[in-house]
């Protein structure tokens, strides 16, 4: 099972800085093992960021994002002790939930 | 008609058929979660395809999109990537490495709390332009910028 994410969320203002940094090969599917057989697809296809719950950012990735993919967005209206969930999910199927709190700037 | 070698054929084709529905299953699992995943877009080998795909053909330039990236990148398995629009109803925000074997890299699409921003990196296998597509208020503007690559990230 894949490694928990890394995430950060920084009040700055009422807009929360979200910098996110998930564990994942990527493989584009172009690369050769010692072998010289093509190691094959493995990406993360999509993430979904929700704040408190609530949808604010989908995203649809292909294998050209690298990889242990850093995810960096800014989401308004937050406030200190919000719940930011981030959800990937890859082409083999395998998901990955975490969540952290908003924190206010130091 | 010999029953034995009539059932014989029978359950072979049947095997046979179990087993192309088996492999079609395997091969569609892959992909058929995501029904909002861009397939066609992911697939494109050019950028007039990839444009086609997202439906941006022929969008204008706008000086409302600013995107962060190093002039020269060392290492194109690393590209760091930010992508600003102040375009007012900001919706999506694509990022196209214009000579990636595949050009499309990443589609991000903004729900009404996001603000206008993202940042991610990818990999590039040689120097070429970023594009960033960006769809504000249900029309499409993009802008662009090269990064230099000096060792290729894709192999």
């Amino acid at each position: 099972m894949a490694e928990p994410m890394k995430i950060r969320a920084t009040l700055q203002g009422d807009v929360a800085d979200v910098r996110i940094l998930m564990m994942h090969p990527m493989e584009t599917g172009q690369r050769k093992d010692a072998k010289g057989e093509i190691i094959p697809l493995h990406f993360i296809q999509s993430v979904l960021v929700t704040h408190n719950g609530k949808p604010v950012l989908d995203t649809q990735w292909s294998q050209a994002v690298s990889r242990n993919p850093f995810l960096g967005l800014r989401i308004k209206g937050a406030k200190a002790g919000d719940k930011v969930g981030v959800t990937w999910t890859d082409n083999k199927g395998d998901k990955r939930t975490d969540e952290a709190t908003v924190t206010p700037a130091s | 008609m010999n029953p034995p070698r009539r059932n014989f054929l029978q359950l072979t084709s049947r095997l046979g058929a179990l087993a192309a529905a088996w492999s079609a299953g395997l091969l569609a699992s892959g992909w058929a979660w995501a029904a909002t995943w861009n397939q066609a877009g992911f697939e494109s080998k050019t950028l007039a395809d990839v444009m086609k795909s997202l439906g941006a053909t022929g969008a204008a330039e706008s000086k409302e999109i600013v995107i962060t990236a190093p002039d020269i990148a060392e290492n194109g398995a690393v590209v760091p990537i930010a992508v600003t629009s102040r375009l007012p109803k900001t919706q999506q925000i694509s990022i196209v490495a214009e000579k990636n074997p595949f050009p499309l890299a990443a589609t991000f699409d903004l729900a009404g709390g996001g603000e206008g921003y993202v940042s991610a990196r990818i990999k590039m296998g040689q120097t070429s332009d970023v594009w960033a597509v960006v769809k504000a208020d249900g029309k499409y503007y993009v802008a662009r910028k090269e990064v230099k690559i000096t060792v290729g990230g894709c192999g």
